[in-house]
């Protein structure tokens, strides 16, 4: 009988930005291929409805913001031996070059950059997370593989974490723990929408959809369904690499 | 607040127009240099110097400079 290897019955998941938007959507499919996750965010009402959705036996919280310290205490705590990690926390803010300042810079460096990589960091020294697991990052086209207008500071968030990847995977791999990122293109969340329709017209986001090869936005199941493959002793051999979920349109 | 201060910080987003097309009547929507970049230029304006979140919607419901100093005004 064929092993299934896409199967993730048994594996004990770090899932960060849960949620809402692509952290939500990973959650909640990671536990339809046989996790048991353990979630992390910041907004307590709507992590506890994620919760009552995968079933409170397969599925624990840690509340709290993951540029605080005391968060990434409490993350440690709550973890036993991890066989995997999402990162899917992160935040967008449209600001042309001219307008950025250094404020601005740090703070979408410290949540998009800084903070995973000292969650993985804490992890790694505390030995949380076993051999032969797993870590996928959530970067974006944007900053990993093109530009976008008025962006740069996202995008170079995105492209810092891509960069440390690549090391990161040789460094890990002593530990056979793989490390690979997912670069999507836009995908329809509340968060990006949020951002977009109160910045951008709806002209110009229908002049951006028209962009994409397959013709639309993607969706946060396009993205999960990435995370499983990484996730999955089906990318055993997988590491250091960049699984890109764009639609076609950074091919063009 | 007064709009003579506002449309001189309006020159520096449209820093390629031709200052005297920039009064509290033109119709910002129809100057050459007006694409989604100029506009995230002056929701970002709007933050910086008024500590006012302008919007898309704002933007949309706007036609000329004078309206949308209205819109700012507004939202001090």
């Amino acid at each position: 009988m064929t092993k299934n290897t896409f199967s993730l019955k048994g594996r004990t998941i770090l899932v960060t930005g849960a949620s809402s938007g692509i952290g939500r959507e990973v959650a909640i499919t990671l536990h339809h291929f046989g996790a048991t996750l353990i979630l992390n965010a910041r907004n307590v009402g709507r992590l506890k409805e994620v919760q009552t959705q995968i079933g409170e036996d397969k599925c624990t919280t840690v509340v709290g913001d993951l540029t605080n310290n005391d968060t990434i205490a409490k993350i440690i705590e709550a973890c036993v031996l991890l066989d995997g990690i999402v990162h899917a926390a992160g935040v967008m803010k449209l600001l042309p070059f001219k307008f950025i300042t250094p404020e601005a810079l740090s703070e979408m460096m410290n949540v998009n950059f800084a903070s995973p990589i000292h969650l993985t960091l804490e992890l790694v020294k505390k030995r949380k997370i076993a051999k032969e697991s797993s870590i996928v990052v959530i970067t974006s086209i944007s900053g990993s593989v093109v530009g976008s207008k008025a962006n740069a500071m996202y995008a170079a968030s995105k492209g810092a974490l891509s960069g440390m990847i690549k090391s990161m995977a040789i460094d890990l791999a002593k530990s056979k723990i793989r490390i690979n990122e997912i670069a999507p293109g836009m995908i329809r969340t509340e968060g990006a929408i949020i951002e977009f329709e109160n910045t951008v017209s709806n002209e110009e986001i229908l002049k951006d959809i028209k962009k994409y090869p397959l013709g639309t936005y993607g969706s946060p199941e396009d993205v999960a369904n990435g995370c499983v493959y990484l996730l999955a002793d089906a990318s055993r051999w997988v590491t250091g690499t960049k699984l890109v979920i764009d639609g076609g349109f950074t091919v063009q | 607040m007064e709009i003579n201060e506002f449309l001189v910080k309006v020159k520096e987003v449209f820093e390629d127009t031709d200052v005297q097309l920039i009064t509290p009547k033109s119709i910002f929507r129809d100057l050459d240099e007006w694409d989604s970049l100029t506009a995230l230029s002056l929701i970002a304006m709007t933050d910086q110097e008024y500590s006012v979140k302008l919007t898309g919607d704002d933007i949309n419901i706007s036609n000329t400079l004078q309206d949308i100093f209205e819109i700012i005004k507004a939202k001090s």
